[in-house]
């Protein structure tokens, strides 16, 4: 067999060729998984706002804090080390990021007026104003001072107050205090949990 | 975060001769334990999984039953199903299933691919989609036993459930497991997850009356990643999608185990023979043709 160097070198690269045309990779390949979506967000703990139970959150918000950028929640899961829940959440908890960042939520006061079919904006200072006007009212219509055995009880019953589970132990203390003072019987705070 | 490889490769769809790096760390199998006893069909692990892998949303179902929609969509790796079974002697069970991809030892994904790196299957058992190689034929969602993979048109690729890969690459567990507030959810070592299920089998038969409680674990694609404890293993086929014993589909078998090496080494000795005719014989050399006779006094010559 006549082989001469350039016959031999033509060979050898048409053989390289061939081999990685059939798909001999001669890359090693690399282990790869998608870079973890968390792995730089700053975590708050906070409790979740929908049932009494209050399950522990851990709220994942990307940038680091510095000035010209604008933080943003991208997760959010449940905090292990949370004694009522461990981690876990319900469905309705798991998709709390929805609760965050979305078109629909409420950022200014609503209200729908007798009768009205609508919600329609108001400023929070004309809520608050018409919130204490309703309220003042109500309680000089239907405070009961006496009962029918003229025993006095100082109670206001067209009042209730309800609570959430994200309201902390002073808040509800707040709470508490004002409304009883007021004489509101029917008065639920979740302080119970 | 280190240089060192968490997920460590050992199977690659599409691709000709060894794994690369196979064999060099040792890993863990890993395994999602799903009991459905306790299920209560809260629908947390969905949630969880649309939330974690920001997937766009979808449109629910109705159709008379809890299920969120009638099967999984690419979009929605995770479902919840609701099987209402009615029994011979007239009482009723209502079987809830965790129903996402079982991540078989042996994937009928994986084994139909036919493009390079476009599923890989880690050591510690996670089988993964690579939408960046997918080149969207679809012939894992024939391969599959368990109908999982599924199909966008508008991205023309495969996707299925990851088992969080990602988040199991970092130490994390999956966010289905994470949520599940029941804890009809475990994830840990296969070996530790198969031990739990046989106690929990055992305490089944014995003490809740479930004399066909069993662990589902299919030997005829050599066991998967994901595990069932069922009330009645006898019949998995009662919870919606759940064969006795899931195969891989014989065609692909055939043409992938068989027919196409066989054809790989027959076109690389076709051309290895060409190669050695090359080197051997030299090119075809142009031989002197002998002179042409002019006939009719140069008329063939005009006609060229």
């Amino acid at each position: 067999m006549d082989l001469s160097r350039r016959s031999f070198l033509k060979t050898g690269v048409a053989g390289a060729v061939g081999l990685s045309a059939l798909g001999f990779d001669l890359q090693p390949l690399q282990a790869q998984s998608s870079s973890l979506k968390i792995s730089r967000t700053s975590q708050t703990r906070s409790t979740c706002p929908y049932c009494s139970v209050s399950c522990g959150i851990i709220i994942h918000t990307i940038g680091d804090g510095a000035k010209n950028v604008t933080p943003q929640v991208v997760h959010v899961e449940g905090d292990p080390d949370h004694p009522i829940n461990r981690g876990t959440l319900c469905p309705k908890g798991a998709s709390l990021l929805q609760d965050i960042v979305n078109d629909r939520r409420l950022l200014k006061p609503q209200v729908r007026r007798p009768g009205s079919d609508h919600w329609e904006d108001i400023p929070w200072d004309q809520a608050i104003d018409e919130i204490a006007t309703r309220t003042k009212a109500l309680r000089d219509a239907d405070f009961i001072e006496q009962d029918k055995n003229g025993k006095t009880v100082n109670r206001w019953e067209s009042m209730a107050f309800a609570g959430g589970c994200t309201d902390t132990n002073e808040f509800n203390y707040l709470v508490v205090k004002s409304m009883r003072s007021m004489g509101v019987t029917c008065l639920e705070n979740q302080a119970r949990v | 975060m280190s240089d060192r490889k968490t997920l460590q490769v050992q199977r690659i769809s599409g691709h000709p001769g060894p794994v690369p790096g196979e064999g060099t760390q040792r890993q863990e199998k890993l395994c999602k334990l799903i009991d459905t006893t306790t299920c209560i069909g809260c629908k947390a692990c969905e949630v969880a999984c649309v939330e974690w892998n920001d997937m766009p949303f979808q449109p629910t179902m109705f159709d008379n039953t809890y299920q969120t929609m009638p099967d999984t969509s690419w979009n929605y790796w995770n479902l919840i199903k609701f099987n209402e079974v009615s029994s011979d002697d007239g009482s009723f069970q209502w079987l809830m299933r965790k129903h996402q991809c079982m991540h078989c030892a042996d994937p009928g994904c994986l084994a139909a691919c036919p493009a390079d790196g476009a599923i890989v299957q880690y050591s510690n058992g996670i089988v993964d989609f690579e939408e960046a190689s997918c080149i969207g034929c679809q012939f894992c969602v024939s391969g599959c036993p368990f109908n999982v993979p599924k199909f966008n048109p508008s991205t023309k690729k495969v996707y299925k459930c990851t088992l969080c890969s990602d988040r199991v690459g970092q130490g994390l567990e999956p966010a289905c497991i994470k949520s599940c507030p029941t804890g009809c959810l475990h994830f840990g070592t296969k070996d530790d997850m198969l031990q739990l299920a046989n106690k929990r089998v055992v305490q089944l038969q014995q003490h809740a009356g479930l004399k066909d409680a069993g662990v589902y674990d299919p030997q005829t694609i050599g066991g998967t990643s994901v595990v069932y404890i069922l009330h009645d293993a006898t019949n998995p086929e009662k919870y919606g999608g759940l064969p006795k014993n899931p195969r891989i589909p014989l065609s692909f078998t055939l043409w992938k185990s068989w027919f196409k090496p066989i054809g790989l080494i027959a076109s690389m000795m076709a051309f290895a023979g060409v190669i050695l005719h090359y080197v051997t014989e030299g090119p075809r050399r142009v031989q002197p043709q002998p002179p042409v006779r002019e006939i009719d006094g140069g008329e063939a010559r005009k006609e060229n």
